[in-house]
């Protein structure tokens, strides 16, 4: 039966592909949770948008990383019939949606990488990479415009507001440093002009971070022990949970066309 | 407790390059800057639009109904303003 | 429907007013003429406007639940993404009714509020339960095929902002449809397992979709005031059978059994459908629906959880114009 995992051949562009891919979909599936139970219905029509950007961006990577890989997967395979140890996205897009503060820090950190990211990659050598950045960057620079947005009234609002933004900053500090981390596979890739460097990203993350968040009269933490293990399919348990309800059809009835 | 009222904006999109901006409706938001995020999100999610304006509803001043005959009926008997009131040849041609 | 279920016309109290103003009023609906807001109208017209539009607005906001429990589980990206844009439509669509119902003079943060406290209704048909990925597509194909039915009519309401609003969201409703559709298709072409997860949804939300247009007109408590408003068109039993005629042919279609072993199409080819059940309906409207208390609870904890956000907004705004003004005075 089908349902069993699948076997991925990770090639270093298939893991590149598909690391992407994992985080689009896990911070998308995220954002999508709140679909009906945002605090105003104008960010109920908001976040949906995030979201579907972002599981967009995840269907085009994962059509990607089956097309490079060459065997029989596709997107929904790759999606719906990994496991946890098998997935590769950032530990940040995992992290539970908390109140609205920790979604919009969450997003925040990630929109602000992924902005400088997907603008970096528009010059990646390999011709589908740099149109799904160049599809991406736009879309990033608006998570990112709005995320800021929020960031600035949450910290600037009221002291619940800053109480609980600047919480969601320390809570999920730590879980940044992974987006600029590098291995092997990634190496020749980035050699090979198919992938950017994201630690010559980090820099101008930190000054947009610095600026909104200075702005928002929040503070960034000085610790700079960062938690890693996401890129090699050490999670957090949170995301155990979420892909038992994200897989839970293909599970259930394996092998079916819906 | 009675929710307290978010500022209602008015929403005008211009679909097109060479068109005017249009009521499409209206929304809440707590600044300018978070209405037009908020139209950019309600409004134009199937390409309807290529640039918003928003404004304050509170700033609009509108004409009164009750005042329509008084505001708009005069223009009507000014038929010399429209230019089927002149009558040219059809040999001339097209004027 | 999601509306006219709910709604009875105020009573017509023109006698209390201006007699002139209302015939004259009354004369302008006649031709057809559109209402707008600042225009004149009886208290009676405003009222039963506004009552209907937020009612209408609380139950697409309502109904982003029953379907919203499935986004996280749609069972493959592609269904994940539509389902996810079409539950978003459907807070569109209350977006666009709110503003229009305020037009009326009362604002949205009051509505929702009434909404809240249980003194608003919204639609029967989002107090039953999404079950299986079957009742996704139903609610496609049935919900949303029977709120078309009854909002085509009322793209021509009188009242121009209900009107325009309406258009709006007819524009975007066929996508609703057709996705819904499209999901039992799939299912009837799968497996056995599939084809009877279709038909058991079916089976399940076949009467309560018949019961969203409303009691019958022999006992409808409706005036023909909102007939007379030129708010509504045409009658529950006839928008219906209307309904009921159009799907018919679509259940066929997929192959699947409308659970009415009573059916029969009559000499003019209408489909005549057996009695409904309307003691449930009336348990469902007054509160003791299957999930009746899940909905509120869930609205409700929504709003409260999410005041902190609305409050830091606010409060950021007026930080912000103070600085402006500070800056202004330099
Ligand atoms: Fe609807
Ligand atoms: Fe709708
Ligand atoms: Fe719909």
């Amino acid at each position: 039966m089908p349902a069993a995992n699948i076997e991925v051949s990770e090639t270093p562009l298939v893991l590149y592909a598909l690391r992407r891919a994992d985080d689009a979909l896990i911070l998308g599936h995220r954002l999508s949770e709140w679909c009906g139970h945002a605090p105003m219905m104008e960010e109920d029509m908001a976040l949906s948008n995030i979201a579907l950007d972002l599981i967009g961006q995840a269907r085009e990577l994962y059509t990607y990383a089956a097309k490079a890989e060459g065997k029989d997967n596709d997107e929904d395979k790759l999606a719906y019939l990994r496991d946890v140890r098998q997935y590769r996205n950032l530990l940040l897009v995992e992290q539970p949606n908390g109140d609205f503060a920790q979604t919009l820090v969450r997003q925040f950190f990630y929109s602000a990488f992924a902005d400088l990211y997907w603008r970096a990659m528009m010059t990646s050598r390999d011709a589908t990479l740099a149109a799904i950045a160049a599809k991406s960057e736009k879309e990033s620079a608006y998570h990112l415009r709005h995320a800021s947005e929020w960031i600035i009234r949450l910290g600037d609002g009221t002291d619940e507001s800053h109480r609980r933004a600047q919480a969601a900053v320390d809570h999920l500090w730590a879980f940044t440093g992974e987006m600029f981390a590098v291995d092997d596979g990634e190496r020749a890739l980035i050699h090979a002009g198919i992938a950017i460097d994201p630690g010559t990203l980090r820099g101008r993350w930190l000054t947009t971070l610095s600026d909104v968040v200075g702005e928002a009269t929040l503070t960034l933490p000085q610790n700079d022990w960062m938690q890693q293990g996401g890129r090699a399919g050490r999670h957090s348990e949170h995301l155990g949970h979420l892909l038992s309800e994200l897989q839970s059809m293909q599970r259930t009835f394996p092998g079916q066309t819906w | 407790m009675a929710t307290p009222n978010t500022p209602l904006w008015e929403v005008f999109i211009r679909s097109r390059n060479g068109l005017a901006h249009k009521h499409v409706g209206s929304l809440h938001a707590s600044d300018a800057t978070m209405a037009l995020q908020a139209a950019r999100d309600i409004y134009t999610r199937r390409g309807e639009g290529l640039s918003i304006w928003v404004v304050p509803s509170t700033a609009i001043t509108a004409s009164d109904p009750a005042e329509k005959a008084m505001m708009f009926e005069p223009a009507e008997s000014k038929i010399y303003r429209h230019p089927t009131f002149y009558e040219v040849p059809e040999e001339v041609g097209h004027m | 429907m999601y509306t006219q279920a709910l709604n009875t016309a105020e009573a017509d109290d023109r006698s209390l007013e201006d007699a002139g103003r209302a015939a004259q009023f009354q004369a302008r609906i006649d031709a057809e003429e559109r209402i707008e807001p600042n225009d004149w109208m009886p208290a009676a017209y405003r009222k039963t406007l506004t009552r209907q539009i937020s009612q209408h607005a609380h139950s697409e906001i309502v109904g982003m639940l029953p379907e919203g429990n499935w986004i996280t589980r749609a069972p493959s990206l592609r269904r994940k993404a539509a389902l996810l844009a079409k539950v978003q439509d459907e807070c569109g669509h209350g977006l666009y009714l709110y503003a229009a119902a305020e037009t009326l003079g009362t604002s949205r943060e009051e509505l929702v509020d009434a909404m809240l406290a249980g003194k608003a209704k919204y639609s029967s048909i989002f107090n039953y339960p999404t079950l299986t990925w079957a009742d996704i597509g139903t609610i496609g194909w049935l919900v949303d095929g029977a709120a078309i039915m009854n909002q085509i009519p009322l793209c021509r309401c009188s009242y121009g902002p209900y009107a325009r609003a309406m258009i709006r969201v007819c524009k975007e409703e066929s996508f609703h449809q057709r996705q819904g559709y499209e999901i039992m298709l799939t299912l009837c072409r799968g497996s056995d397992e599939q084809k009877a997860m279709a038909q058991d949804a079916l089976d399940r939300w076949w009467w309560p979709v018949l019961m969203m247009f409303g009691p019958p007109d022999a006992t409808s408590q409706h005036s023909d005031t909102s007939t007379k408003w030129k708010i509504k068109r045409f009658s529950n039993d006839e928008l219906r059978q209307k309904f009921v005629d159009a799907t018919v042919p679509q259940a066929q279609y997929l192959g699947l059994t409308i659970p009415d072993p009573g059916m029969i199409q009559d000499a003019e080819g209408h489909w005549r459908y057996s009695e409904i059940d309307w003691t449930e309906f009336k348990q469902v409207l007054a509160g003791n629906g299957p999930c009746n208390r899940d909905r509120m609870a869930a609205r409700r904890k929504s709003h409260d959880e999410g005041a902190w956000v609305r409050e830091a907004a606010a409060v950021y705004a007026a930080k912000r114009q103070a600085r402006q003004t500070a800056q202004a005075a330099e």
